[in-house]
């Protein structure tokens, strides 16, 4: 995923950089992938031998029970032991083979990063024998161990035949053989780049093997939920310059006007004669308006608090403490936070408040907001009889849906008898 | 008494240009923005400027930073701010200017009881200092613990004293004698371990640090 569409030393390509598709490539000699195609061959190589040294220990007995068949005419002791050496050879392959496979599956997928640009993902299911990729790595050791010496060897004996090309030369220089010095030096310098391209090829086909058999799927599904996150928080977010918006029309306009029209009423009221029959109605309608001013200032700060914007969270959340009934402890950090952060701070705790009067009958509460490292922790602890259950009522869960939005979470512990702890974490990006 | 007006909302001003002349105030300049503030007082000399705090082009604290400077520019210029909500940081910057002295906050609601609020302005240009009941009812809400101590007419007593009223005003406000009033301040002051004075200004802002800081 992070190389798709990258610009690779070919131009723009699409996809990860293998060994094999390097071959295919013009330049491929004058890049660096000729160098890596011999570290990987090379290094496979030695993870065969390796391996067969690590297979030694549970073969030896099974060797050893082979020559006891050869060895003599079979005598029915020599059948036993055989079979008894057999056993223990098959029986220590059996145990040792899945914990071998699975710890060379992590060395050769650590070795594929010299093989192609891809990452190599794993991922285990279940138990070591239930997993299949337990049972492709076996099926992978087999290969290193059988496949791998053939074209190995192979390999190693052109390798030497170039290695020898100087000695060739000298030795026929040396019996005046000018067309065979000539000879062995051309063959010699003309293997070199076959050479190359044979050892990325074989280097590329055992790691596309390897790839396949070691190597978990790419998983589109993590892709897809980034996206997903991504597309939640840009909607957080517009949400909340939504919010912001509607706080301010309605500041400019509606609760302007409101004041005006509640002050026309008190002048006309003023100047009423207490007794006319005009001036009951004027100072209920002057009444009214002044509740409604009220009313729309709480419903306005509700939907995005002011102070919050322009003072941050620790006075704001000290304004709701300076409101609320109940008797709030602050104990804030002064740093501004995200705008985000802030707003899903400010509604936990605004929330876990109003609850704390509203159903815990609590009289008092502590609020702490404490940032450390790059998360800061909200935490409302109040005195009230507990029980709350998110399940019933929207408060909460709306809360927890803004908070997992914002990439955060909430928390909440309210046993029967109390006390609620209502925390809230939430990423602040320092 | 001249009077410079900072609202941005042309409809508000409008309606307190004619609340200010309904009462006998002289409006010698009406402004929509903290800029236009500080030059109509360097033109016009008022003896009070009634400000908006929210207003253009940042519709944060304008008002209430231009009223800080003014205040600083010329000391005892009276200043009624006005906000449409209760802040108490805006509020306790406003009160430390010029020592407390003829200055006021007030939630705009408080311009619907006119006849009041033409009495509230005429205080603050006198000198006096002014300071919403919201936001004493929520200082006083806040610090509840070393108020326990208090009679509930001594709460009412502390908040009307925190508000900014003189004796005489309180005496009239709960119906007691000014000498039943000085007798309730002298215990609520003593309770509190607040030093007992005369003078409003020195009491309402002795009061309101106490009620913030405690």
């Amino acid at each position: 995923m992070a190389e798709a569409g990258s610009s690779g030393p070919y131009g723009p390509s699409l996809g990860p950089m293998t060994l094999l598709r390097a071959v295919t490539r013009p330049r491929f000699l004058v890049t660096a992938w000729p160098w890596r195609g011999v570290a990987y061959t090379v290094t496979t190589a030695v993870a065969s031998g390796l391996l067969w040294l690590a297979l030694s220990c549970p073969l030896a007995p099974m060797v050893l029970a082979g020559a006891l068949l050869h060895s003599s005419a079979p005598h029915w002791t020599a059948v036993l032991g055989a079979a008894v050496l057999g056993l223990i050879g098959l029986g220590l392959l059996a145990l040792a083979g899945p914990w071998l496979a699975v710890a060379v599956a992590r060395v050769e997928r650590w070795r594929l990063g010299l093989a192609d640009t891809a990452p190599t993902p794993a991922r285990r299911r279940g138990s070591l024998y239930t997993d299949p990729a337990t049972w492709r790595a076996v099926a992978y050791l087999l290969l290193l161990a059988v496949v791998v010496p053939v074209w190995s060897g192979v390999l190693a004996l052109a390798g030497l035949l170039v290695v020898s090309t100087p000695f060739a030369v000298d030795h026929a220089v040396g019996a005046n053989d000018s067309r065979a010095a000539t000879t062995s030096g051309v063959a010699g310098v003309l293997l070199i780049p076959v050479l190359l391209y044979l050892t990325a090829i074989c280097g590329g086909a055992h790691a596309a093997l390897a790839r396949l058999l070691l190597c978990a799927e790419p998983d589109s599904t993590t892709a897809e939920l980034v996206e997903v996150e991504r597309s939640r928080t840009r909607l957080a977010d517009a949400f909340d310059a939504e919010r912001r918006r509607i706080e301010r029309d309605l500041h400019d306009v509606a609760q302007q006007r409101l004041v005006s029209l509640t002050m026309q009423l008190g002048l006309a009221r003023h100047d009423l004669p207490a007794d006319s029959p005009a001036s009951v109605a004027v100072a209920s309608a002057h009444e009214q308006a002044k509740v409604l001013m009220v009313e729309l200032r709480d419903l306005v700060r509700g939907i995005s608090p002011r102070t919050l914007r322009e003072l941050g969270l620790r006075a704001a959340v000290e304004e709701l403490a300076a409101g609320s009934p109940l008797s709030v402890t602050v104990e804030a950090d002064a740093d501004r936070l995200p705008p985000v952060a802030e707003t899903v701070a400010f509604a936990a705790v605004s929330e876990a408040l109003a609850n704390a009067v509203k159903h815990a009958e609590a009289t008092s509460a502590t609020v702490t907001v404490r940032c450390r490292k790059s998360t800061v922790t909200i935490e409302v602890r109040d005195d009230g009889h507990g029980g709350a259950d998110p399940a019933r009522g929207s408060g909460l869960t709306g809360l927890a849906d803004r908070a997992a939005a914002a990439g955060g979470r909430l928390l909440i512990s309210s046993p029967v008898g109390g006390p609620t702890i209502l925390r809230v974490e939430l990423p602040c990006g320092s | 008494m001249r009077v410079v007006i900072a609202e941005d909302s042309v409809l508000l001003r409008e309606g307190l240009v004619g609340l200010l002349s309904r009462f006998g105030f002289e409006v010698v300049a009406g402004v929509g923005d903290a800029p236009a503030l500080t030059a109509a007082v360097e033109a016009t000399q008022p003896e009070l400027v009634i400000t908006d705090v929210r207003m253009p082009p940042g519709f944060t604290d304008e008002g209430l930073r231009a009223a800080v400077a003014l205040r600083a520019a010329h000391p005892g210029l009276p200043v009624m701010a006005l906000s449409q909500y209760v802040q108490h940081t805006y509020a306790a910057e406003l009160l430390a200017s010029g020592q407390g002295r003829a200055i006021g906050y007030l939630l705009k609601d408080r311009v619907a009881d006119v006849a009041e609020f033409a009495e509230t302005l005429r205080r603050v240009a006198a000198g006096g200092t002014v300071v919403d009941p919201e936001v004493v009812r929520q200082l006083l809400q806040r610090r509840r613990d070393p108020l326990a101590a208090l009679s509930p007419r001594e709460r009412e007593v502390l908040a009307l004293v925190a508000e900014g009223h003189s004796n005489a005003a309180i005496a009239r406000i709960l119906s007691l004698t000014d000498a039943g009033v000085g007798k309730h301040i002298g215990n609520v002051l003593t309770k509190l371990d607040l030093p007992l004075s005369e003078d409003t200004n020195r009491r309402v802002l002795a009061v309101l640090a106490y009620l913030r800081d405690r």
